[in-house]
């Protein structure tokens, strides 16, 4: 077998063990990796409650991972997520994927709950269980002082997972954070305070060379994208470099998403922080783009706020200060906290109470949600309890439960469909509609119109699941396509492939996950965005008009969507499409 | 989707890659919830089948009108001979097509395995074949009918590229066989003279920004009317008030309009992150020579010549597999310099050669990619460059050929 392992890691934290799954070569090939492997493990436990001690959390890598393909270094996370109880799942950069590859492994999958606080330590074939007591309560910063992984990589969750916060994360490596879908408190349920992976092997590739050629296509690609690699991209400036570009565009979330215009974003763009952190480029092992920022000031080095964060914590909250952009973003790193999740929920906090928020106030308000103390024990489950709990829960801006992203859907109608039918909640990138909305790849479409969107949200999915479980990171398709991978793809593994291919599995993967969701008693009612886009005009301009979405218009779209990804009417997966794509049917 | 199957069946009558009516008429599909054409065609049902058979939404089908035709029909049968492939050497196919892969039958099976590895296929049948006369191209797209466009638009212009310069080449080594003579000579009427009178361009300076605006709108235009870009893809800056205002990336060059990107050269805002691949080049000639206006088109012959090397040192070049990024040779056509380079900002990118033979010249070649031609103040300036550095081209090239021949 060729760029698989071959091995799973199977860990019981009830029983104390240890096994080994063998797939087949046809297992692995269906299901690719990361996000694919996942759902074939979390569909076994679908329906039990998230912190059930036989859910499931898996950590997957890809067939690419641990090889010269480009950006191939990013894990995939999944579980039934805390916050929503939909599928909850996040990749995740840094060298957790490369690490576990190196060890041997295709993939773990834990299942049980152990009854102290434990570290599972995996080096090549030697995996131990470690007793954590001494470091529950820690932060994730003094986790890795304290470890100190070295070459190893290093998962840890913070305190705001142990005091139980639905959207609590994983940060691994120190900068790099499985944010979404509160997958932290996902590990604290099972008390693993952290998972520390070294591995020294190699990874199999069938035909190195024809893997070069591949690897030079998309180098070539990624060279020529002006969003990657050009002077303002993110290369140079991080995912920042975004943050112009939405207020340019007047999609920028304000106010809760009441306005979609800040009058302060200038003064808060990539270049402000430039300027005032000389960001340091940083990446996941094996990456050329290095999006990752690592900024420095007085002596600290830490890691630079992404654009959500940015975005999220400036105009969605009222605030116009890149210091505390910065502090917030490294408190809830160190806490171990979905940067958007809280933000949002802050701004929905913020619209209910009629309160705004000064920099002492969001910071010590980040520091109770993470400790459960006064307010901040309803903040900790997140917008949507938070609003429902204030008497208020149109004010929650969540979709199925997760709180959108810094892209006003007023702005970007195929942005506005794929946060409704996303199968983990408000998310923008499975998806990830911006590519051609905003950056114009692989050509422009018309941002205000839902002509052709609901095929190409459909197709984007399918995408963008296969891209998560070869694994490559979705920034990369602003430049490369299927087309390059499928000839990395093959060149690893040794099997024929094509970009269509591809497009089949991923087809695949995002059918189960719609089954899953089914499963979990989620339909139409829940692929909808907050009343507010259909009823409220954005921030126009003369020249850009930003109304409120037609509901009919946004609905006649859905409708041809689940025409088109083989639902019911009522968004609900049909047993004839299920088996046409080899999945598994349970009566729904 | 009726009105974007409209518009790019529109725009391949307008680029002459196809006609209003007869076999070259294009044919364009767009599926959402339901398939839409352009017009009504017998190649539906099988095109029909090819969506079934595909993860796509749209589709393009064109028989390329002459001399495209007549091109492809050769390099076509040349491939089928050998591996099934075309290989053009520009920097198009190079970057984003990698090859143009050819079949013999207009399948919808065939037609399926080709696009689920690549974005075009090229349908040839033998000449005896009366159910279907080729040649033909047909394209795809995952997000608009553009892409097929796009795609279309680029299997013709690097099967034009690839023809005149494997012509050269042939006569060079005294490979040319009888057949393509014969088709150069039925190829090169088609071939028209550059159009020598200058169009009016708005004068500079510019008193304000909306000025600016139109300024660029009209050269994009104008640099489409007279057929100095393949489609419509190349890029326009032009520096007014410390900002560079430069097309977007991917921007077509007649529809300006809402695609210009202002880059103030502080680096003040990330506004330029949809801007050109070729910003940082534009902004690093701006800063050399101190010009305002840049145009960067694709005329056919400047990257044809740009091609030609002499095959016996070629052979014995070191660097004669990557001749588009080390071409060790200070080479000219003309007083116009040929620089290596690749799209965008990579270590070999364009980015690294060009601003520097700018400063030397206002007109530079990157290799088998396009020229690039600077006005000190305004388009007009750039753009009668443009048409000079294409005339000598042509003629050298037609010279070359007419001396070799007689040879």
């Amino acid at each position: 077998m060729y760029g698989w392992t071959g091995k799973i890691l199977i860990i019981d934290l009830t029983k104390k063990t240890i096994g080994v799954e063998t797939p087949d070569l046809d297992v692995y090939n269906r299901y690719v990796g990361g996000k694919g492997f996942g759902g074939r493990y979390l569909r076994q436990c679908a329906t039990l409650p998230w912190d059930h001690p036989d859910m499931v959390i898996c950590i997957f890598t890809g067939p690419l991972t641990g090889t010269i393909s480009p950006t191939s270094g990013r894990a995939h996370i999944l579980s039934k997520s805390p916050l929503t109880g939909l599928v909850g799942d996040s990749s995740v950069g840094g060298k957790l994927a490369t690490r576990l590859k190196r060890a041997g492994w295709d993939g773990i999958v834990i299942k049980g709950k152990s009854k102290i606080p434990v570290g599972i330590m995996i080096e090549d074939n030697r995996v131990e269980f470690k007793d954590a007591k001494g470091l529950w309560g820690l932060d994730t910063n003094a986790v890795h002082k304290r470890i100190r992984p070295k070459n190893a990589s290093l998962a840890c969750i913070g305190p705001a997972a142990e005091n139980g916060v639905h959207f609590a994360s994983i940060i691994v490596d120190r900068h790099f954070a499985a944010g979404r879908s509160g997958l932290g408190l996902s590990l604290a349920k099972k008390k693993i305070k952290y998972i520390l992976v070294g591995g020294t092997g190699h990874c199999k590739v069938k035909n190195q060379k024809k893997l070069k050629l591949a690897r030079e296509d998309i180098l070539r690609l990624t060279a020529a994208s002006p969003a990657l690699m050009g002077q303002f991209g993110f290369t140079c400036l991080g995912t920042g470099a975004v943050y112009d570009l939405m207020d340019n565009r007047r999609m920028m979330p304000t106010d809760n998403f009441r306005r979609t215009r800040f009058k302060h974003a200038s003064k808060l763009n990539a270049a402000a922080y430039t300027r005032t952190y000389s960001p340091k480029k940083h990446g996941c092992l094996g990456c050329h783009i290095l999006c990752k920022k690592i900024g420095t000031k007085n002596k600290n080095s830490f890691a630079m706020p992404e654009f959500e964060t940015m975005s999220h914590f400036t105009a969605l909250i009222g605030c116009m200060d890149t210091e505390l952009v910065v502090k917030a973003n490294e408190r809830c790193n160190y806490l171990g906290m979905d940067t958007i999740s809280a933000a949002s929920t802050l701004a929905c906090r913020r619209e209910i109470t009629g309160l705004d928020y000064t920099r002492g106030k969001v910071l010590s308000l980040l520091d109770d949600i993470a400790f459960g103390k006064g307010e901040g024990k309803d903040l900790a489950m997140g917008s949507k309890h938070y609003a429902k709990k204030m008497g208020a829960p149109k004010a929650a801006m969540a979709v199925k439960g997760l709180e959108l992203p810094a892209y006003d859907p007023r702005g970007a109608y195929g942005m506005a469909l794929g946060y409704a039918l996303s199968t983990r909640g408000g998310c923008h990138l499975r998806a990830y509609p911006i590519s051609h909305e905003i950056f114009r790849k692989p050509v422009a479409t018309d941002r205000f119109s839902f002509s052709g969107k609901a095929r190409i949200i459909k197709i984007a999915e399918d995408l963008n699941a296969v891209v998560d479980s070869l694994i490559a990171c979705k920034f990369i398709f602003f430049a490369a396509g299927l087309e390059e991978y499928a000839t990395a793809y093959e060149a690893v593994t040794g099997i024929e492939t094509s970009a269509q291919d591809l497009l089949k599995k991923g087809e695949c993967i995002y059918y189960n996950e719609r089954i899953i969701n089914a499963m979990n008693k989620f339909d139409a009612d829940d692929d909808d965005l907050p009343d507010r886009f259909f009823t409220e005009t954005g921030s126009s301009t003369n020249n850009i008009r930003i109304p409120p979405i037609n509901r009919g218009a946004f609905l006649e779209a859905r409708k041809k969507y689940y025409n088109i990804r083989g639902l019911t009417a009522n968004g609900l997966p049909k047993k004839e499409k299920a088996q046409t794509l080899g999945l598994l049917w349970n009566n729904l | 989707m009726e009105q974007l199957v409209k518009k790019y069946a529109d725009k391949l009558i307008q680029a002459k890659l196809g006609q209003s009516s007869g076999p070259s008429q294009p044919l364009v599909g767009g599926l959402d919830n339901t398939l839409v054409w352009n017009r009504e065609a017998d190649e539906i049902p099988v095109l029909e089948d090819v969506f079934k058979g595909l993860h796509i939404n749209s589709l393009v089908f064109l028989k390329p009108a002459e001399p495209y035709g007549s091109l492809l029909d050769y390099l076509a049968a040349n491939a089928l001979k050998s591996n099934g492939l075309i290989q053009p050497k520009d920097c198009e196919t190079r970057t984003f097509l990698h090859d143009l892969p050819v079949i013999n039958e207009f399948c919808a099976d065939k037609i399926v395995q080709a696009l689920k590895k690549r974005k075009s296929v090229i349908i040839a049948p033998p000449k005896n074949n009366k159910s279907f006369k080729g040649p033909a191209i047909v394209a795809h797209g995952t997000v608009s009918p553009e892409q097929g466009f796009v795609t279309i638009s680029s299997v013709c212009f690097a099967s034009f590229i690839k023809f005149f310069t494997d012509y050269l080449e042939a006569l060079q080594t005294g490979l040319a066989t009888a057949d393509v003579h014969a088709l150069f000579d039925v190829i090169i009427p088609y071939v028209k003279p550059v159009q020598k009178k200058l169009p009016e361009f708005t004068p500079s300076p510019f008193p304000n920004e909306e000025t600016v605006y139109s300024a660029i709108i009209e050269a994009g235009r104008k640099t489409i009317e007279y057929e100095l870009v393949d489609s419509y893809f190349g890029n326009v800056s032009y520096f007014w008030n410390e900002t560079l205002y430069i097309s977007q990336t991917g921007s077509s060059m007649d529809e300006l309009r809402g695609c210009i990107d202002p880059v103030p050269m502080d680096g003040s805002t990330s506004a330029g992150l949809t801007a050109s691949s070729e910003l940082c080049a534009h902004m690093e000639t701006v800063s050399r020579t101190g010009c305002k206006a840049i145009l960067h088109g694709h005329p056919k012959f400047c990257v044809i010549l740009s091609m030609d090397c002499d095959p016996v040192e070629k052979a014995a070049c070191s660097f004669k597999e990557h001749c588009h990024i080390k071409c060790p040779k200070k080479r000219f056509a003309g007083s116009t310099p040929i620089v290596p380079g690749e799209v965008g900002t990579g270590p070999f990118g364009l980015c690294n050669t060009l601003p520097l033979a700018l400063e030397q010249t206002n007109s530079a070649i990157v290799y088998g990619h396009g020229l690039f031609t600077i006005g000190n103040n305004n388009f007009s300036q750039a753009f009668c460059t443009m048409l000079e550095v294409e005339d000598f081209c042509r003629n050298s090239y037609i010279k070359k050929v007419r001396l070799l021949r007689k040879a």
